[in-house]
């Protein structure tokens, strides 16, 4: 069976997961290791007037407590925001001061002010509870929509009226002027609800410092174990990057919370130097809730006009963004620069503006979640549609239909040039397999059964694996988002790839020896994938924005082209033939339509013994390549959610979801097909089940799983799902362009979208739970005449 | 401290532990086994499960000190050398990404098939679906577990 790119290869790294020999961080146990415990604000904003330790330090087994104010006096430098937007007059974003232990004020509930290092972790929590603080409470700012009101308390002062910065996208007066000519205009207003990521692996660090060396090691749930360790060295001066090792081994699912270097890990490798012992945290599920960063909490007012054609001819957004008590690593950009140039969906639009508030609240902060911006922008752009659609008195297929974008490459108003797709086939793919000719039968028989059906579209495009370096640049990211690979063949022809790339559940050790495999012709058993350990991989950007395949695989594949140069250059000198009618298959490296041949090992052994290689050629067979693609990806979907709802208590039942996927080229249907699955459930997490909900004191009411609502089996459906391939990214060498974050970013609005159908009232806000639901149908019943 | 003596996985083990010892800890700390997961403090997400005299319990909500005398099978005494048929399954549907709710999605899929088997009741993919109502997976969207355990439900 072929292993090559395009088959469906079981997982290599299964093997460890399915028998229990994964090798997550909290395996991990070092010699001499205490643990981290934090003291943690119970007060959502509150000054820290006092910190009185001398219970915590009287404990048996306590090491130590430091604060933030000994964390700070040895130079530990600030958690920034590594992407500057700018105000739309030209000022910069207004960046709180963040350090990992609070020293003057604490912001949200779970801030942390000291930590305690003990000989145990239940010790260490003990003690942590016998720390004394003196607060002295302030006023709080829970929700958005209350930070911008005359006299709201100030959560940082270089913030005024707490707002971050006030940014616009597009051309406000065209926008005006194409309203203004509009035949129609739909107007909504919209909240996209807050979530947290919850990987169901909480965070967890290990530090070790070498005092001999000067040398740190962390272990670290990370996405990104360079990029940690970029940050940890350059702004928060941790230690010099040659004195810093981060491995990030097994992780047990990102989802972006992992993406972020959090006050945990500085603090523990603080604090390893301090008390010269491996320290390690572990966060329990609470800890979780409150301190990784959650995602969403948009606040939106859109309007869109359509012409007598019912063309669109303009669209307006104002949109009120959360980004809680500090900014976050990446929290600037999300509802900047993945949120707005989306806008214009898969539709010709001419004409969009949108503007963009952020500000501070007294909650966690807010950054990204899987597709981080994108899913914001779907939701109000399908939802927009549909509604229009209702509104207009059209099928909401044809609406998208006569407004999609039909050729490429296409530039919209708003940044993006789209560079691949086939809106029209895509669409025809989902209403063939979601059978929406038989729809109304069907709703005719549910009706029967006292049941009220719907149907629900939503066909989005994202943009994947964030490029190129110089324009993000220009936008004010703070770092490249290239990629690097090595491939290295050893003297017996088996290869090592070396990423930049990190796999947290995608699947890298298969699909990216899956494509060496197929370059090279060799069994993928030969191939093994290198990531995770700054000491072993070059460099790297790490895994999010579903940029593994569109930029990491291409790093390999560039690599790879250099082996193959080289490879091919020794065999026409080892069998005296030109390079140019050297062939690689089937294991061997050929003279073609010769019986001449090597077989691939001994081209790896000849290229390492290094007796008989053409002049000037160095030895050995290994070779780097860094990628900076020339262009986002663009994938889209066409989704369709069909739904029962029981009108008697609001309950609904997803009864089919369909989704039809263009990530261009496929490397493993059986991981592209995960991934889908996955995305979708957490996009009908947020359209059903899941809230991030704070009470007016900044409390978290939903801190456990108790309260917060995950996705369970019996929540959500067997999926139908399939893939278009005929519109290959013309971006990077493999054509492929990410499959990440489909799922979530497609399905809210096709859910919400199918229920409204169903219940009659587009007034239903997510998460869309049966008592929303039942309200909802209610308010949409004609009222009795008196 | 208290004294516990129980097996585990086929062995006699032994151990002194504070009483508030949780068997997931005593696994995980003591012994070192460390398939055995944590996702949750409220004994929601089953990343913990594993098997206690034949029947799925979540270690987290378990004091060790309580299952003295007592058989516990975890992940990693799941496999005889071979690969069990579920774990075989999780990897022939695509099951797992991240792994991390793996371990106790496998005890619990292994307990579902033996006991609708032991019963002679026919095990849907609904019966799957409310059977895990005490497994959380962030990952998959539950489509390929759920096909992987009717997989393994044909071959145990």
């Amino acid at each position: 069976m072929s292993t090559g790119i395009g088959a469906p290869v079981k997982r290599k790294e299964d093997k460890r997961f399915t028998t229990g020999k994964g090798n997550y961080t909290d395996d991990i146990r070092k010699e001499n290791q205490a643990y981290a415990a934090f003291v943690r604000s119970p007060h959502a904003h509150a000054k820290v007037k006092g910190i009185d330790a001398s219970a915590a330090l009287a404990m048996d087994g306590v090491i130590e407590v430091l604060d933030g104010h000994q964390l700070t006096g040895d130079g530990i430098g600030n958690i920034i925001c590594g992407w500057a937007v700018n105000s739309k007059d030209g000022s910069p974003m207004n960046m709180g001061a963040w350090s990992a232990l609070a020293t003057e004020k604490v912001r949200y509930v779970g801030d942390a002010v000291a930590v305690v290092i003990a000989e145990t972790q239940a010790l260490a929590r003990i003690a942590a509870e016998a720390v004394e603080v003196d607060y002295e409470i302030l006023p709080v700012i829970a929700h958005v929509m209350n930070a911008m009101a005359d006299g709201a308390p100030q959560i940082h002062e270089n913030a005024p009226g707490n707002q971050i910065y006030d940014w616009e996208l597009g051309d406000e007066a065209a926008t005006d002027a194409g309203l203004a000519s509009a035949a129609h205009i739909t107007s909504i207003d919209l909240t996209n609800n807050r979530l947290s990521p919850n990987p169901m692996e909480p965070r967890s660090a290990i530090a070790t410092y070498d005092d001999a060396e000067e040398h740190y090691t962390l272990y670290t749930t990370s996405q990104n174990p360079h990029v940690a360790r970029l940050v940890l060295s350059a702004f928060y001066n941790v230690a010099p990057e040659n004195k810093l090792r981060v491995i990030a081994p097994d992780v047990g699912g990102g989802f972006g919370a992992k993406i972020y270097i959090y006050p945990e890990e500085i603090t523990c490798l603080w604090a390893s130097m301090k008390t010269n012992r491996s320290v390690k945290w572990t966060s329990d599920r609470a800890e979780a809730f409150i301190t990784d960063a959650h995602g969403r909490d948009h606040v939106t007012t859109a309007k869109m006009g359509f012409d007598a054609n019912n063309k669109i001819v303009g669209f307006k957004v104002d949109t009120v963004a959360n980004l809680g008590a500090y900014m976050s690593l990446f929290s600037s950009s999300v509802p900047t620069y993945l949120y707005a140039p989306l806008l214009s969906g898969q539709y010709d639009i001419q004409n969009i503006h949108c503007n963009v508030r952020t500000y501070y609240t007294n909650t966690v902060p807010v950054d990204a979640y899987r597709g981080a911006g994108r899913p914001e922008a779907t939701y109000l752009v399908e939802r927009m549609m549909e509604t229009a659609a209702r509104e207009l008195g059209m099928d909401p297929a044809e609406l998208r239909r006569i407004n999609f974008i039909q050729s490429f490459p296409h530039q919209t108003p708003v940044l993006m040039a789209y560079d691949a797709g086939d809106f029209p086939k895509i669409l025809d793919m989902a209403q063939g397999s979601a059978d929406v000719a038989g729809f109304a039968a069907r709703k005719a028989e549910a009706a029967t059964r006292g049941k009220l059906r719907g149907l629900g579209y939503s066909t989005f495009i994202e943009a994947c694996g964030l490029a190129p370096s110089k324009a993000a640049g220009s936008l004010g990211a703070g770092v490249g988002l290239w990629e690097s690979a090595e491939v290295r063949v050893n003297p017996v022809g088996s290869i090592e790839i070396l990423t930049g790339s990190h796999s947290h559940g995608q699947g890298h050790e298969t699909t990216f020896a899956q494509i060496v495999a197929d370059r090279f012709d060799i069994p993928i058993e030969g191939v093994s994938i290198v990531h995770g350990d700054t000491d072993k991989v070059q460099f790297g950007m790490g895994t999010y924005g579903s940029r593994s395949a569109p930029v990491g695989m291409s790093a390999v594949v560039k690599a790879m082209d250099k082996v193959e140069a080289k490879v091919k250059k020794i065999a026409a000198h080892t069998l005296e033939a030109s390079e140019d009618d050297i062939v690689i298959e089937g294991g061997q490296v050929k003279v073609a339509g010769t019986d001449k041949a090597m077989a691939w090992h001994e081209v790896g052994l000849a290229a390492y013994i290094a007796h008989n290689l053409p002049d000037g050629m160095e030895p050995g067979l290994k070779e780097t390549a860094f990628f900076d693609p020339v262009n986002f990806s663009f994938p889209s979907g066409a989704f369709i959610c069909e739904v029962e709802v029981d009108p008697d208590t609001g309950e609904v039942e997803i009864i089919q979801f369909t989704s039809a996927d263009d990530f261009g080229t496929i490397i493993n249907p059986l991981i592209v097909e995960g991934q889908v699955h996955g995305g979708v459930t957490q996009g009908i997490g947020q359209a059903m089940l899941e809230q991030v909900i704070y009470d007016d004191d900044g409390q978290l009411l939903t801190g456990s799983y108790m309260d917060y609502t995950m996705p369970r089996a019996a929540d959500v459906p067997s999926y139908n799902v399939s893939h278009h391939e005929g519109s290959p990214s013309p971006n990077n060498p493999l054509g492929v362009k990410g499959c990440g974050e489909a799922g979530a970013i497609g399905s809210p609005p096709a859910v919400i979208n199918a229920i409204t159908d169903a219940i009659g009232n587009n007034d239903l806000a997510m998460p869309a739970t049966p008592q929303a639901v039942w309200r909802a149908l209610q308010a949409a019943k004609p009222v009795a005449a008196e | 401290m208290t004294t516990i003596n129980m097996t585990v996985n086929g062995k006699a083990v032994s151990g002194d532990v504070p009483d508030q010892t949780l068997l997931s800890e005593f696994l995980r700390e003591n012994l070192r086994l460390t398939g055995t997961h944590i996702g949750c403090d409220t004994s929601q997400c089953g990343a913990c499960v594993v098997h206690i005299n034949g029947r799925p319990v979540k270690s987290c909500s378990t004091l060790a000190v309580s299952l003295d005398g007592a058989d516990v099978k975890t992940i990693e005494g799941v496999s005889n050398g071979e690969l069990h048929p579920m774990q075989q399954a999780f990897n022939d549907n695509h099951g797992l990404q991240c792994g991390f709710c793996t371990p106790g999605m496998i005890m619990t899929g292994i307990d579902m098939v033996e006991r609708y088997k032991a019963a002679g009741k026919p095990l849907t993919s609904e019966a799957i679906r409310a059977e895990l109502e005490g497994n959380i997976c962030r990952c998959t969207g539950y489509h390929n577990i759920v096909k992987s355990i009717e997989d393994a439900a044909t071959k145990m």
